[in-house]
């Protein structure tokens, strides 16, 4: 029997320059921290796409599920004070 | 409770009519994630499978400046099947998984990779005709439903476009070079045309999966309409390198607006599936073979990573 194991999975966020937000670009498989960094750079960063890069294993990634899409982002949906638009100003005033 | 209960198929159905993305928590139908499967793993392999006609020449390059250029290009291609692999397994399915289908012939890979690179011309018309079909049909996939799916694609994209660039410009070196290396550019031609329209697939009244994939809009345009688009941009190309396409019902349709073509050979087709192309067995063991051959690397490396994860758990325990 061969070893099958194709070793856990990795979340690859990568920041395109200094200064900008980092961003998710895919997964890589590794066995450990170092080697999820190398696939991620060999995977990613083939033409300069990036300056830094961040590993996570998939398995810490806690995410919001769409089943409660709607009464987990209820709380935002009625406070339209919150936007800009909301507020009347003169014309007469400038700069604000 | 009544009104907290959702729909979630009217909710799938709702997404796909409105263009919007199917993620992988989201409901979808079951039919929904297998085709899927099917269809993004069958991507995957053939990229990795797609590696091996070409990396035959990787020794063979005849300059350095095309050694270099075709590596990075193989590079890529590898890196295109982990890009599908990934996208395929939010679906559910295990890596191990994946290539066990592909070792046991339960997935299939794109027969156009079945076919030998003979000559070095053929590492020209891989790229301009192979990478070039499979173009137009990526273009087009990015605008698929699945997500994952999805962002696979626009990132091929922006790497594909010059491996059809350096397949291209290698044919048109040999089409202005000497006699017998034009010939050698014609008889690349002749032998990857009908293969490369053959990647699009069975003509659309044919097409088993087809009517479902385009209502999903897992595809979003049918074979019949992208190999038109691939013929329609390729034969300016081929005039310009002053090569004959092998095809001598192939003539503009003013009416149209498109080439008229002669008939596919879906025999051919249908043995080379059945895995009676001229490389079939070769492609698949070399893949058994080297997935054997480097267990012990993935054993050491495992082993390392645990005995690595222990020394740290007893340096946080002292
Ligand atoms: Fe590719
Ligand atoms: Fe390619």
């Amino acid at each position: 029997m061969s070893n099958d194991n194709q070793f856990p999975l990795w979340e690859v966020f990568v920041q395109a320059k200094s200064g900008t937000p980092y961003k998710h670009a895919g997964s890589v498989h590794a066995a450990d921290k170092e080697m999820a960094l190398m696939n991620a750079r060999d995977l990613y960063s083939r033409r300069n796409e990036g300056t830094a890069i961040w590993v996570v294993p998939a398995s810490a990634i806690v995410a919001s599920s769409p089943e409660e899409i709607g009464s987990f982002f209820e709380p935002s949906n009625d406070k339209a004070y919150r936007h800009p638009t909301f507020y009347e100003i003169p014309a007469e005033v400038k700069h604000i | 409770m009544e009104n907290n209960t959702v729909n979630f198929e009217n909710v799938f159905n709702d997404k796909i009519g409105k263009n919007e993305y199917i993620e992988p928590k989201d409901w979808m139908p079951e039919k929904y994630r297998k085709t899927l499967i099917r269809q993004i793993s069958q991507h995957a392999h053939s990229e990795v499978i797609g590696m091996q006609p070409e990396g035959n020449w990787i020794t063979r390059a005849p300059s350095l400046r095309r050694k270099a250029i075709l590596l990075a290009k193989i590079q890529d291609e590898g890196g295109h099947g982990l890009y599908l692999y990934s996208a395929c397994e939010t679906l559910g399915i295990s890596r191990e998984e994946l290539i066990r289908q592909l070792h046991t012939g339960a997935a299939k890979y794109s027969s156009i990779f079945n076919y030998p690179a003979l000559n070095w011309a053929d590492i020209g018309a891989i790229g301009w005709l192979v990478d070039g079909a499979a173009i137009v049909n990526q273009v087009s996939l990015q605008r698929t439903s699945y997500g994952p799916y999805s962002r696979a694609m626009v990132r091929i994209c922006k790497e594909e476009s010059f491996h059809q660039r350096q397949g291209y410009e290698l044919l048109l070196e040999l089409c202005r070079g000497s006699k017998e290396q034009k010939a050698m550019a014609q008889d690349a031609m002749n032998r990857w045309w009908w293969p490369s329209l053959m990647m699009f697939g069975p003509h659309d009244a044919d097409s088993a999966h087809s009517a479902d994939s385009i209502k999903w809009k897992i595809k979003r345009e049918t074979n019949d309409e992208l190999r038109q688009k691939f013929i329609d941009k390729t034969v300016a190309q081929a005039e310009f390198l002053g090569l004959t396409i092998p095809d001598p019902d192939l003539k503009w349709n003013e009416a149209r607006g498109h080439y008229d073509f002669g008939k596919i050979d879906w025999e051919e087709f249908n043995n080379v599936i059945k895995g009676n192309g001229p490389c079939n067995k070769q492609r698949l063991e070399h893949h058994v073979k080297v997935h054997n051959e480097n267990a012990w690397v993935r054993e050491a490396a495992n082993a390392y990573a645990a005995k690595k994860a222990k020394a740290a758990k007893g340096a946080l325990v002292a």
